[in-house]
């Protein structure tokens, strides 16, 4: 296990490199620059251009630039972004639990109404149940998320009035201090009456959205992998010795269904990050997401390169922590590599 | 289990039916994938007609007509059957020659996609070493960045056109074509009758391309067949967020991203374009899951 483990490390590292090398290539690449935006703006005289250029090191050779990069990064910092001036990593640790949050959020949702479904499918094999939440599945599966999100919008909050329509809090009713950054958290610590609701107002729209595909991947997931269990020798003994069915099916198929299960949640965080783009656009969720593409429309290069690199690492971190549960639970995998 | 017809039949009097026949017939037996293929086909025929088939020019403004709702709604009129946006514009047209953008972005990208995977799945499986340890890792790469985040940083460096969708969803949804050809080519090359090839003297070319790759079609049709959807997706999502085809172009993304704001007033020009985009994906979806169990029977429970 420790070999394997040792393994799967060292293959990482040279992705890393590569990862920090063209992060910094390609953003050199995009046309414009942050200064030239900035003279634009102000008028600022050439002289006061070429010091700016000089302050943030851009007049240096370009591997130069990498180096003094590579060797912030190796000490943790990410750079300083060109319009606010704060640190890269702080503003992206400011707005990564909202990110957290509404993940974490949407994958339980996935997971909660995923696995009963794609579980009943399973069992009522080509009846009505099956056809119809696999129908729905595929339709989810096929959804442009930034449409439904308008249409949940259209539904819910203009012409219902349920939820509200964009935001994660409500700083006009409720202000409490951020603790943890999550705002479910947050507000019951805070104790302010409804408060706590109202968090939960401004995530349910986004969870649903951010949701949906890794709902839909689950529910399909969950049913293939129980139909291969349930044809399995120690569910038909289980069965013969008269063990009640749900038991069967919920205790017995369900452990083993699951294994393929984790690893497809464990390696959709990729998934759900790019989904969560999209989704904190539409709802104005102050996350990573939405900032990053603010980044490129400001073409702050630092935040740009600092978050792709926080985002990516974390992407290949919790891929790495699959793979190594899944070698802990399934010791087939660990020998075969 | 249901009796797989794509197998050969088991010594008949008759001779085995040719690989498309059995394939049809085991595809047909889906009733949810020749649903799909109709719609497919249907929006094909939209696409490859628009010019004959739309009431009017997509990119006409009628002025005196704007946000007409469609026909079903009172005030709607057969003229403008489902209804204009906020320029005077006929929906139905803009509609019907989007289908043609989405299509081609998603014909585009597979085939690229299949071109570059299955040349470099092949030059990582048969030269090992070196090669395919740089291959694979730039795949994980591009895997570690989510998604949507590499195609708009893409587009932001090249410049945000129909062209460029097209190459940076193919740059994104690259590696899974790459890693599918790969795997598949390494299992066909341990086999005897690459073996026997080799032996009987079959150059590396002649052996990699057509010995081997055929064998790997099966699984990488599937994956193509859903890259489409994937690349009408993810294409339609870079025009919502303004970075694909430009305005004035009837894309069916930047369709829904000019309509935002109409969301309360005149709901259904958001509402359009976004069931046209579902429906598509969804009959494509529909169809490769027919496609995968009837060419992949060993696929057929994953």
């Amino acid at each position: 296990m420790f070999r394997f483990l040792l393994r799967r490390l060292a293959l990482t590292v040279p992705t890393f490199l590569a990862l920090m090398f063209v992060t910094f290539m390609m953003i050199r690449l995009v046309p414009g620059d942050p200064i030239e935006v900035r003279r634009g703006e102000r008028g600022i005289s050439p002289e006061r251009l070429a010091e700016l250029r000089h302050e943030m090191g851009l007049d240096q050779p370009i591997l130069k630039q990498f180096a003094d990069y590579a060797w912030g990064l190796l000490h943790g910092d990410f750079g300083v972004s060109i319009i606010t001036k704060n640190p890269v990593l702080q503003e992206f640790l400011t707005l990564f639990p909202a990110t957290v949050e509404l993940s974490i959020c949407a994958l339980l949702f996935a997971i909660l109404i995923g696995v009963p479904a794609g579980v009943i499918a399973a069992s009522r094999r080509g009846g009505v149940y099956d056809q119809s939440l696999m129908g729905l599945a595929l339709t989810g599966y096929s959804m442009p998320i930034f449409w439904w999100g308008l249409i949940l919008i259209l539904v819910m909050s203009n012409t219902l009035g349920l939820t509200p329509v964009s935001g994660r809090v409500d700083l006009i009713n409720y202000y409490y201090p951020s603790v943890t950054g999550f705002m479910l958290i947050d507000s019951l610590l805070s104790g302010e009456k409804g408060a706590f609701l109202d968090a939960v107002r401004h995530l349910i729209l986004p969870t649903i959205v951010l949701g949906t595909v890794p709902l839909a991947v689950i529910a399909r997931m969950t049913r293939s992998s129980m139909l291969e269990v349930l044809e399995e020798d120690y569910v038909r003994t289980a069965r013969a010795k008269g063990l009640a069915p749900y038991r069967v099916i919920g205790i017995h198929a369900l452990r083993n269904a699951l294994i393929p299960v984790v690893t497809v949640i464990g390696l959709s965080v990729g998934s759900l990050l790019a989904g969560a783009v999209l989704t904190e656009t539409i709802f104005s969720w102050p996350g990573v997401g939405k900032w990053l593409i603010e980044s490129i429309g400001r073409r702050d290069y630092p935040a740009l390169q600092g978050g792709i690199m926080l985002i990516s690492s974390i992407v290949i971190v919790v891929n790495l922590l699959v793979d190594l549960t899944y070698g802990l639970i399934n010791p087939r995998i660990r020998h075969a590599r | 289990m249901p009796v797989d017809a794509s197998l050969p039949a088991v010594a008949g009097p008759t001779a085995p039916p040719s690989p498309l026949l059995s394939f049809w017939r085991s595809f047909r037996e889906n009733r949810g994938a020749v649903m799909g293929l109709v719609v497919v086909v249907f929006v094909i025929f939209v696409a490859i007609f628009a010019h004959v088939l739309a009431p009017h020019d997509p990119l006409e403004q009628f002025r005196g007509f704007t946000k007409l709702p469609p026909i079903w709604v009172d005030g709607g009129s057969w003229t403008y059957p489902l209804g204009t946006d906020a320029l005077g514009r006929d929906m139905l047209s803009r509609l019907m020659y989007g289908s043609r953008i989405s299509l081609f972005i998603g014909l585009s990208v597979m085939v690229v996609s299949m071109i570059c995977g299955v040349v470099l799945g092949l030059a990582s499986a048969w030269f090992g070493g070196v090669t395919d340890v740089i291959i694979l890792r730039i795949m994980d790469l591009i895997m570690s960045i989510p998604s949507l985040v590499l195609a708009i940083l893409i587009v932001a460096i090249i410049g945000p056109n129909l062209t460029n969708t097209i190459v940076a969803v193919t740059v994104v949804y690259l590696p899974r074509y790459v890693r599918l050809v790969r795997a598949s080519a390494l299992t066909e090359l341990s086999k005897d009758y690459v073996t026997a090839a080799k032996v009987s003297g079959v150059g590396p070319w002649r052996l990699m391309f057509v010995t081997v790759l055929p064998n790997c079609l099966p699984p990488l049709i599937v994956q193509a067949a859903l890259g489409v959807c994937d690349a009408i997706l993810e294409a339609a999502a870079l025009g919502f967020l303004g970075l694909g085809a430009q305005p004035p172009t009837p894309e069916w993304g930047s369709m829904l991203a000019d309509s935002r704001d109409l969301i309360t007033s005149h709901p259904w020009v958001m509402a359009l374009p976004g069931i046209a985009i579902l429906i598509t994906v969804l009959a494509i979806n529909l169809m490769g899951d027919g496609l995968r169990d009837a060419l992949d029977p060993r696929l057929k429970k994953s």
